[in-house]
């Protein structure tokens, strides 16, 4: 294989810009997942089953499902229902909602695994709704869904490369095209791989730090 | 929407699960490999291990698929693309496989390869043996959801021209401009196919949960 840099060097302001739509592709859907998750978890747990069964359901068809067909479904079934959307905010819209059914599942784990007793004994020792919150359920679901949470954003991370099955300007399509123009694809695909293996070790990392974090946090001020 | 379209989709199905299945197979298998090679501890074993592992889970399939077609031929490997779709599938699959067992060969008590050393067993025996029928039952549901993953992720060998679920439904909803119903009826057979795998990933952990260790 002849491998010419100078080639990546010329389409360095390019790729940057399809590096750039990933990640806020991937920080926006990122984003709206956790809170919209956040949201159906919330819903779901508090407002009894006529709102758990049918979010539920939804949940269940989103994670059953994948991700292509989702965003097909959106992408070209959507003008048929007056959605006329451009390929990035259908994928943005996209990953917001896949990843929206799966935080919610990360969030309903979160909230089952926080120990009734702690609430309880939160309640006799007089601290109010809000600190009980504040201070114990979100801190001990904190530590018990972030792992999961940073695995989901390195999935999301990934699934973002299928938008480019819809032509979003986003990595995998800028690099793949610039390989075709270029007739140097496989050098080019090989730069993706890389590119991608870096921000997710990069991701799983950092992760793993603020997970070290929160634990030694947790165990000091107990 | 006519019958004649969801048939369509149910043959394309067939080609689903047959590709998802062979993968999630090969894939097995290697990551057995790739188990024992990281519990050898030996340097040159564990070192190619985790950098494949750490490759296969860092990297999109999307992105490893276009790799592994665009590479094969140029180092001299022609091959029918559903073989590279299937090459592609496994060795993803065998990456997660292998990260999911670890947990389980990690959690066979330590006794208990003790005392099959001391039993005069050698280490293949051992592994064979031992650990891999004590770790698998522990990492059976883990497998369960990667087997479900690995169904849904073989949507994207859609891109390569392989007719399967997605490819078909793609084709049908340009030539029939219903893309509605045709993607909710490829979704909801993805849903239906997921469904099985997850009753019967129940059902053999149910009947594994009875078999004494």
């Amino acid at each position: 294989m002849m491998f010419d840099p100078q080639v990546i060097i010329e389409k360095l302001p390019e790729i940057g810009s399809g590096l750039f739509v990933t990640i806020i592709l991937w920080a926006a859907g990122m984003i709206g997942g956790v809170a919209l998750g956040f949201v159906v978890a919330t819903l779901r747990r508090f407002c009894g089953p006529a709102v758990n069964l049918p979010l539920g359901f939804v949940v269940e068809v989103l994670r059953g499902t994948p991700f292509l067909i989702q965003i097909f479904l959106l992408y070209y079934g959507g003008p048929f229902v007056g959605l006329m959307l451009d390929p990035t905010p259908c994928g943005l819209i996209g990953l917001t909602v896949y990843s929206a059914a799966y935080y919610s599942e990360i969030f309903r784990a979160g909230f089952a695994a926080v120990p009734p007793g702690h609430v309880e004994a939160a309640e006799c020792l007089g601290l109010t709704r809000m600190q009980i919150i504040r201070r114990i359920q979100i801190p001990e679901m904190a530590l018990i869904v972030l792992p999961p949470a940073v695995n989901l954003s390195v999935i999301l991370l990934k699934e973002s490369a299928v938008l480019s099955i819809i032509t979003v300007p986003e990595l995998t399509a800028t690099v793949s095209a610039i390989g075709s123009q270029q007739y140097a694809f496989l050098e080019a695909i090989f730069l993706l791989a890389v590119i991608y293996w870096v921000l997710v070790e990069a991701t799983d990392r950092l992760g793993r730090l603020a997970e070290h974090r929160l634990a030694r946090l947790r165990f000091s001020k107990a | 929407m006519t019958l004649k379209l969801f048939t369509l989709l149910l043959q394309a199905a067939i080609s689903t699960v047959g590709i998802s299945l062979v993968s999630i197979a090969i894939g097995f298998v290697i990551a057995i490999l790739l188990s024992a090679a990281r519990l050898s501890g030996k340097a040159i074993y564990v070192a190619p291990t985790q950098l494949f592992i750490s490759f296969f889970r860092g990297v999109p399939l999307l992105v490893q698929l276009l790799l592994i077609y665009t590479l094969l031929p140029v180092i001299g490997i022609n091959v029918p693309s559903v073989v590279a779709a299937i090459i592609g599938l496994s060795l993803c699959t065998a990456a997660y496989q292998a990260e999911n067992m670890r947990g389980g060969f990690e959690s066979v008590p330590k006794g208990l390869i003790e005392a099959a050393e001391v039993t005069g067993l050698n280490p293949t025996q051992t592994f064979f043996r031992i650990r891999v029928p004590i770790a698998l039952r522990l990492t059976l549901p883990a497998l369960v959801n990667e087997a479900i993953m690995i169904l849904k992720s073989s949507s994207l060998v859609s891109v390569v021209g392989i007719i399967e679920i997605t490819k078909m439904a793609q084709d049908l909803a340009s030539s029939t401009y219903l893309p509605i119903p045709i993607f909710l009826s490829a979704g909801l057979i993805y849903l239906v196919i997921n469904w099985v795998i997850a009753m019967l990933g129940r059902y053999a952990e149910k009947s594994l949960a009875g078999t004494s260790a």
